[in-house]
């Protein structure tokens, strides 16, 4: 589902005087249907940066980002936008540590508009949004407010309840349970693993070791480039 | 949206002189039903040259744009008659001015505004054009007792919300915008922006967007072009360029935007 | 409107008046040949282009913009020796206008003049059009103020040119759009605007809507003269003309309820007339020729 071959990234920083910054070097990895593959590393060693890579929110400056979609391989790293964009739309998911406000749209529809974008009918979307954001322990009088207002344990389960609605076959997550506390970082361990059974190929970065232990089947270390 | 879906809109090499001055240079894209494309940059770096070239309001030093036309044909804008353009521009097209003085009439009623285009091709039911008014009216957010107001008593967000419905009521495939959100507060900004991108998505609209903002790039679009005198200097997918940015001009456009 | 304050009693129609020899100084009908030439020149693009605004060259002539210098125009590159002229203002033959413009073709021309509409071989009017109907080889020239129907809606000279020439003619539905929103029906009652051979739009000048279906398939040529805006057009004889309207308000001619109090003529346009400072009013006839022409046909055998 995810192949990563030898994925390598540099930034370059113009306004710091054109200083680069090795990110990755050569990192390969894969994920198979059915299977969760933690990142484990220390802070600033790239794992974050792969997951975007992998998304497409980064560049990759050499080597291959295949992300399977359907019966297609796609390759992030050299694919057009529209690719990438029907790639997001249908086979690939991302929960990311922040969760990007955008003003007005009440809860429940910030996470039922990805799974209509997905193709589900509105009501559907509407009926799975709530089923999973109950399943996340967030409060039903939450449901109606933008969450522009919510604690960074709140937000984080909108997030994740948005990543997970469509049901993409495949998920990067990145630290999605950092500000949660245990029954809810339970819950959201019951959420993956009912995923994992379903087929879900999930890539994550998890510093938690008890989240870690109990949902990843791999671990794969990134290292900081030297 | 299937891959092989041909484009609608296509710039090839586009480009813009003033005599020595370049208005924009160089500038070739392809843009699909419903997807959404910013045009960042900030003042003189061609943004709203190149909106006025892909419109046809002006002709091209360079280049060409083309329009897929309903009938499937893709056609050079310079091959089509002003007839046809100024007809593709009321129906087809769509166009949200900065200025709503611009794109309304002031002195008409809203209902009127709204109505316009389709009395334009023809309709000729008083009472069935009042109601599509209104149905518009109610889905940009404007009460329904305002429809026999002129827009000259309407806020500038209202403005602006009026042009989107006056715009929309021939559900054009195509809407050009420039800086529609400029000088709103913020919190009508906000509004605006939800309220277009409900209707973007709804109503599979493929918009060129021009900008400054960088937020309003990011909420509203799937690809971006970084500007700048003339040129585009970085493109790609919107979060990518923007968390991303590769060039040293997009990446200082980027680090200047306040984070709230 | 009538000038005279008493009712008006049944008098003897008035024949044609006699040619009589023009002011010496003055080329026939004032304006030199070739301009009689040019604006006979525009006058046949206008005919041939219905309801199409003809630009012309138009003349200085010896009374202020505003009170009739293009029909004055018309009238004089179109009229000939054997000619006879009739002359309205709101439908009557006797009001300052009328009358002087009558005067000045009789001094200038030397041509018969007359009040009766079915003698006249031209006629030139100010904001009617005569009941009795016109017939073939009768000419019906318009005093127009504002040539341009979309003129009030756009201002601009270049858009509203661009719009006639693509027919885009969305706009003026706005107006009457707006009209029924503010007053529950279409409130334009004269000036109405009209469509030509389903082609050009049309301001048929500040006539009554009342007059507008008179211009459909009108056996007569209709031509219209705009002398501070230079502007000539024509509808030529049996020529389309359909009022603009609404599918669910449709144009109506709105003819006057009550009859004529002096012919008691019904269905035709009336003038209000104050006979005294306590509200003492009686409706009659505006077209005067009309009337006194019911009442002779009644009261005693026409002359």
């Amino acid at each position: 589902m995810i192949r990563v071959e030898r994925a390598s990234k540099t930034f370059i920083m113009h306004l710091r005087g054109g200083a680069r910054i090795a990110a990755l070097r050569d990192v390969s990895l894969s994920v198979a249907p059915g299977e969760c593959v933690v990142l484990r590393g220390p802070s600033g060693a790239g794992k974050s940066t792969l997951l975007k890579m992998i998304y497409g929110a980064y560049r990759c400056d050499s080597g291959r980002l295949v992300v399977r979609d359907g019966a297609e391989d796609v390759d992030v790293a050299a694919a057009a936008p529209r690719r990438i964009l029907a790639l997001r739309r249908r086979a690939l998911a991302y929960v990311s540590q922040f969760l990007c406000v955008i003003p007005r749209i009440p809860t429940l529809e910030i996470v039922a508009a990805e799974a209509r974008a997905y193709g589900m009918a509105a009501e559907a979307a509407k009926a799975r949004a709530a089923s999973l954001l109950a399943g996340l322990n967030l409060p039903e009088p939450l449901w109606a407010l933008p969450p522009a207002t919510f604690s960074g344990g709140e937000q984080q389960r909108v997030n994740i309840a948005r990543g997970l609605v469509a049901g993409h076959p495949i998920l990067l997550l990145d630290e999605p349970t950092a500000s949660l506390d245990a029954a809810n970082r339970a819950a959201v361990v019951e959420l993956m693993n009912a995923k994992k059974s379903e087929g879900a190929a999930i890539l994550g970065v998890f510093h938690d070791e008890d989240v870690r232990d109990r949902i990843a089947d791999r671990l794969v270390d990134i290292a900081p480039v030297a | 949206m299937s891959e092989a879906e041909a484009p609608l809109l296509v710039a090839e090499n586009l480009g813009k002189d003033y005599g020595a001055r370049i208005g924009c240079r160089g500038v070739s894209f392809e843009l699909h039903e419903g997807e959404a494309l910013a045009v960042v940059g900030e003042s003189g770096s061609g943004k709203t040259t190149l909106l006025q070239l892909l419109s046809g309001e002006f002709a091209p030093t360079t280049g060409k744009v083309s329009y897929r036309l309903r009938d499937g044909d893709l056609r050079s804008l310079a091959d089509l008659g002003e007839a046809e353009r100024r007809f593709l521009m009321r129906t087809d097209w769509g166009f949200v001015r900065q200025d709503a003085r611009e794109g309304l009439r002031m002195t008409v009623s809203a209902g009127a505004n709204v109505g316009e285009r389709l009395m334009g091709i023809g309709a000729r039911h008083y009472g069935r054009i009042r109601a599509t008014a209104l149905e518009w009216l109610d889905r940009v957010e404007i009460e329904p007792e305002r429809i026999d107001d002129a827009p000259a008593s309407y806020s500038g967000g209202m403005r602006q919300r009026l042009q989107l419905a006056r715009n929309l009521v021939t559900s054009p495939r195509l809407v050009f915008m420039d800086e529609p959100t400029g000088g709103l507060d913020v919190s009508v900004q906000a509004r605006l922006l939800d309220l277009l991108r409900g209707l973007i998505a709804d109503l599979k609209l493929a918009i060129v967007i021009v900008t400054h903002d960088l937020s309003v790039a990011r909420l509203l679009s799937h690809r971006i072009m970084v500007m700048r005198r003339g040129r585009v200097i970085e493109t790609g997918l919107t979060d990518q360029v923007l968390d991303d940015p590769r060039e040293e001009y997009t990446q200082l456009l980027v680090s200047s935007v306040l984070q709230a | 409107m009538s000038e005279s304050s008493a009712p008006r009693v049944a008098a003897a129609r008035e024949a044609p008046s006699p040619s009589a020899p023009r002011a010496p100084g003055y080329n026939f009908a004032y304006l030199d040949e070739q301009t009689k030439r040019m604006i006979r020149r525009a006058i046949l693009k206008a005919i041939a282009i219905p309801g199409y605004q003809t630009p012309f060259a138009s003349r200085e002539m010896p009374m202020p913009y505003g009170w009739g210098t293009g029909g004055v125009q018309v009238t004089a590159a179109v009229l000939g020796e054997d000619d006879v002229l009739k002359v309205i203002d709101q439908g009557s033959d006797d009001t300052t206008n009328a009358v002087s413009i009558r005067k000045f073709f009789e001094r200038t021309a030397g041509v018969r003049t007359t009040t009766r509409t079915d003698e006249a071989t031209i006629i030139q009017t100010r904001h009617r059009i005569p009941e009795a109907p016109l017939k073939e080889g009768q000419i019906i020239v318009f005093q127009v103020p504002i040539p341009e129907p979309l003129r009030f809606l756009e201002p601009r000279e270049t858009e509203t040119r661009k719009m006639h020439a693509l027919e885009e003619y969305g706009l003026m539905h706005v107006k009457l759009y707006e009209d029924i929103s503010r007053h529950g029906h279409i409130a334009t009652t004269y000036a109405y605007p009209v469509r030509v051979d389903d082609r050009y739009l049309m301001d048929p000048s500040p006539t009554p809507k009342f007059d507008n279906p008179k211009m459909n398939h009108s056996p007569a040529l209709q031509l219209f003269g705009a002398g501070r805006e230079k502007r000539i057009y024509a509808v030529p004889p049996y020529t389309e003309v359909v009022s603009l309207d609404f599918e669910d308000h449709p144009f109506s001619a709105d003819a006057p309820n009550e009859p004529c109090a002096l012919c008691g003529a019904r269905g035709v346009y009336l003038d209000e007339i104050l006979l005294d400072d306590k509200g003492g009013r009686m409706f009659a006839c505006s077209d005067t020729d009309f009337c006194e022409s019911n009442r002779a046909a009644t009261t005693e055998p026409r002359s």
